[in-house]
């Protein structure tokens, strides 16, 4: 492993530094989510075109967007999600796809691509990649003993004042992702989940307030280890973390049973999106990779292995059936229906949230 | 840090001022020695500073980077615009939540660097009168936590503190509680990651300066009929205070701006500046009201510290 990264920095070095060479080994820059790729389909791409994959990997949009907004991120496959994406449209660094070098782009879903316009119109800046839902986590044993036969998909669990109270001593976390939880909370209230009205904040707001001493924290990656060892009893997170929670409970064999619910009342679906920075040193390289992820044995193969949807309608019949049968990952159109996106907020409105949201966790 | 390596700064470029009248006179290996640290300054302090301080003047935009150029260039009429934002700054003091986060930040440091204090002083006190093996011994085992990366520290306690933690084993298996504590995610436990994390830094000055100490003048006193309290109070303390200064600034400031800490140990109600500079810049992707931010919370550090300082020099001068 390591023996290879050191061969493929030397391969990277010779190839910048020897800028007469006649055959340059051609190079891609991938910077992807953690965990979020099945490590062959990397391999495979690598020995089908000959092109050396640099592959890095970060854990947060803001992340990522810090990087890509510095300029010059050197990178040639950026995976940012819809809303993100959205907005760094709108400040120009992303290339438009040149769709006739994607051969691949009809096996994807066209309901999901219809949808995922609303961030992208036209879908010209991006190919979607994976998707997925915020639902909620819980474990199945503690949440009986407080709640009896009380259904769990219902975000009641969190926002209703008196069953979140009965939570409260086996512990709730929820996301600390300011735009996404309270989209849910206006859904939950029944307003528009993307409004930007100062008195919905202050609605939604007050929703989230009135329960805030039954959660025990805000964070948005603590609660897979911790749903998976008992530490807390509920959490309001992402379908695939969640879902690796639980596979980290069986195997960890303290009999804590994980489940995942999608809320009844709807959530949030999000779209995670390949795009090519407009600065890309090798953006036909790029096209290239996006082609292979679209192809429907390797977009299969990712979803197989990161427990994520993928957009790839072709690749549906190539799915193992713990993941295609997964209501958590591929749910039923009946409660497909209650999804709904988030986009982008200005920036006079993320500012607003941003102190909506401290004065809430801080409980001020 | 920064604060003291600022201070030493102006005190060299004063110096440099003063040798500009004898310029031949110069010793040069002398001021090539003050260069170096000079220069480092310079690359690796200052012009970062001045370059957050530019983007602490500037408006968001969306573009790359994500902030309005001070400078606006126009070739055809042959002009340049400067054009500087306060309103970052005015901002800042309008709205009382900054000075909370402030407030908050050096209430947490504060405490923290007392407790540190008052743990680490009967330790450098044991190591300087500990005899030579020994103590070298101690000052290693002091050191050796530096070994391990500073984040796989504060993980463990995270084991230490949680409900199924450590601790909360030993205490139910004693029987001294019958319900697990809540630790993790309070302010105690920001505390005692703060006092463990920067211990090493407040116990190695009090070392040095106990270790300076003329044991002698302790038996003199004693001799004389001083009780070995009052002793200590009059001869041991005033004697360690350049100590004690020192490792309460490497404790304090570090403290203050902590962001690792209070996000894995402490609760979602826990307020620190550190938090809320990453929210200006990550969330609400404001680059300049996160650098206005950041030069308010060094200029509030640097200003009473060059002040201590000062103070201390003086009385330093009158002895």
């Amino acid at each position: 492993m390591h023996l290879k990264k050191i061969g493929l920095t030397a391969a990277l070095l010779t190839a910048a530094l020897s800028t007469t060479a006649v055959a340059e080994q051609q190079v891609l820059n991938v910077y992807n989510w953690s965990d979020y790729i099945d490590p062959a389909a990397v391999k495979q791409f690598e020995a089908e075109t000959g092109i050396k994959v640099n592959y890095d990997v970060y854990d947060s949009n803001e992340v990522l967007e810090a990087k890509l907004m510095s300029g010059g991120s050197g990178y040639d496959v950026v995976v940012p999600t819809g809303s993100f994406l959205e907005r760094q449209v709108k400040a120009g660094i992303y290339a438009e796809i040149d769709r006739s070098k994607l051969s691949n782009y009809s096996n994807l879903d066209s309901v999901l691509i219809e949808k995922i316009s609303r961030h992208d119109a036209g879908n010209k800046h991006n190919v979607p990649y994976a998707w997925g839902t915020i639902g909620l986590g819980y474990n199945e044993a503690m949440v009986k003993a407080r709640l009896g036969d009380m259904p769990v998909d219902t975000l009641d669990l969190l926002f209703k004042p008196e069953v979140a109270a009965k939570l409260a001593d086996c512990g709730i976390g929820l996301l600390d992702s300011p735009a996404e939880v309270m989209s849910i909370a206006l859904n939950y209230l029944g307003l528009d989940p993307n409004s930007e009205k100062k008195a919905d904040l202050k609605k939604a707001s007050a929703l989230i307030s009135a329960a805030r001493q039954n959660y025990k924290y805000f964070h948005s990656g603590k609660y897979i280890s911790d749903l998976a060892n008992g530490e807390i009893c509920v959490a309001l997170g992402y379908n695939g973390d969640v879902l690796q929670a639980q596979s980290r409970a069986e195997e960890a064999g303290q009999g804590h049973k994980i489940g995942y619910a999608i809320p009844k009342e709807g959530t949030l679906v999000w779209f995670d999106l390949m795009a090519i920075p407009s600065d890309a040193p090798h953006p036909d390289a790029a096209h290239q990779f996006i082609n292979y992820v679209l192809k429907a044995e390797t977009g299969a193969g990712i979803a197989n292995y990161v427990y994520y949807a993928v957009a790839n309608k072709a690749a549906e019949p190539l799915l193992n059936k713990d993941v295609i049968g997964n209501p958590g990952i591929y749910p039923s159109d009946e409660v497909k229906a209650n999804l709904f996106t988030q986009n982008a907020h200005t920036a006079k409105f993320d500012r607003k949230l941003t102190r909506a949201w401290t004065n809430i966790k801080t409980g001020r | 840090m920064s604060i003291s390596t600022g201070s030493a700064w102006v005190d060299g470029s004063s110096a440099l001022m003063k040798r500009y009248n004898i310029f031949r006179s110069i010793n040069w290996g002398k001021a090539a020695v003050v260069a170096v640290p000079g220069l480092w300054l310079a690359i690796f302090f200052f012009i970062p500073f001045l370059v957050v301080f530019k983007i602490s003047l500037s408006e968001t935009a969306i573009a790359v980077p994500p902030y309005t150029s001070l400078l606006e260039w126009d070739l055809e009429e042959a002009y340049v615009t400067f054009k500087m934002n306060l309103g970052n700054y005015l901002y800042l003091i309008e709205d009382a939540f900054y000075l909370d986060a402030y407030l908050s930040s050096i209430k947490i440091a504060g405490v923290s660097t007392f407790f540190a204090l008052i743990v680490a002083f009967p330790i450098a006190y044991l190591i300087a009168r500990s005899e030579g093996s020994t103590r070298g011994l101690l000052l290693a085992l002091v050191i050796l936590p530096f070994w391990t990366s500073f984040l796989l520290r504060v993980y463990a306690w995270m084991g230490f503190l949680k409900k199924n933690g450590i601790v909360n084993e030993f205490l139910l298996s004693t029987g001294l509680i019958d319900q697990p504590l809540t630790m993790l995610q309070t302010d105690f436990a920001v505390y005692i990651g703060i006092v463990y994390t920067y211990l090493p830094f407040m116990v190695l000055p009090l070392y040095s300066a106990l270790e300076k100490m003329d044991v002698t003048l302790l038996e003199a006193a004693e001799d004389l009929g001083c009780p070995p309290v009052k002793g200590f109070f009059l001869i041991t303390l005033p004697q360690v205070i350049p100590g004690i200064i020192a490792g309460c600034m490497l404790v304090f400031i570090p403290a203050v701006g902590e962001f690792v800490i209070p996000a894995l140990l402490g609760g979602s109600d826990t307020l620190m500046i550190g938090r809320v500079l990453w929210d200006e810049f990550f969330l609400n992707r404001d680059w300049p009201m996160a650098s206005a931010v950041a030069i308010v919370m060094l200029v509030v550090l640097v200003l009473p510290i060059m002040l201590i300082r000062n103070g201390q020099g003086k009385s330093e001068e009158a002895i």
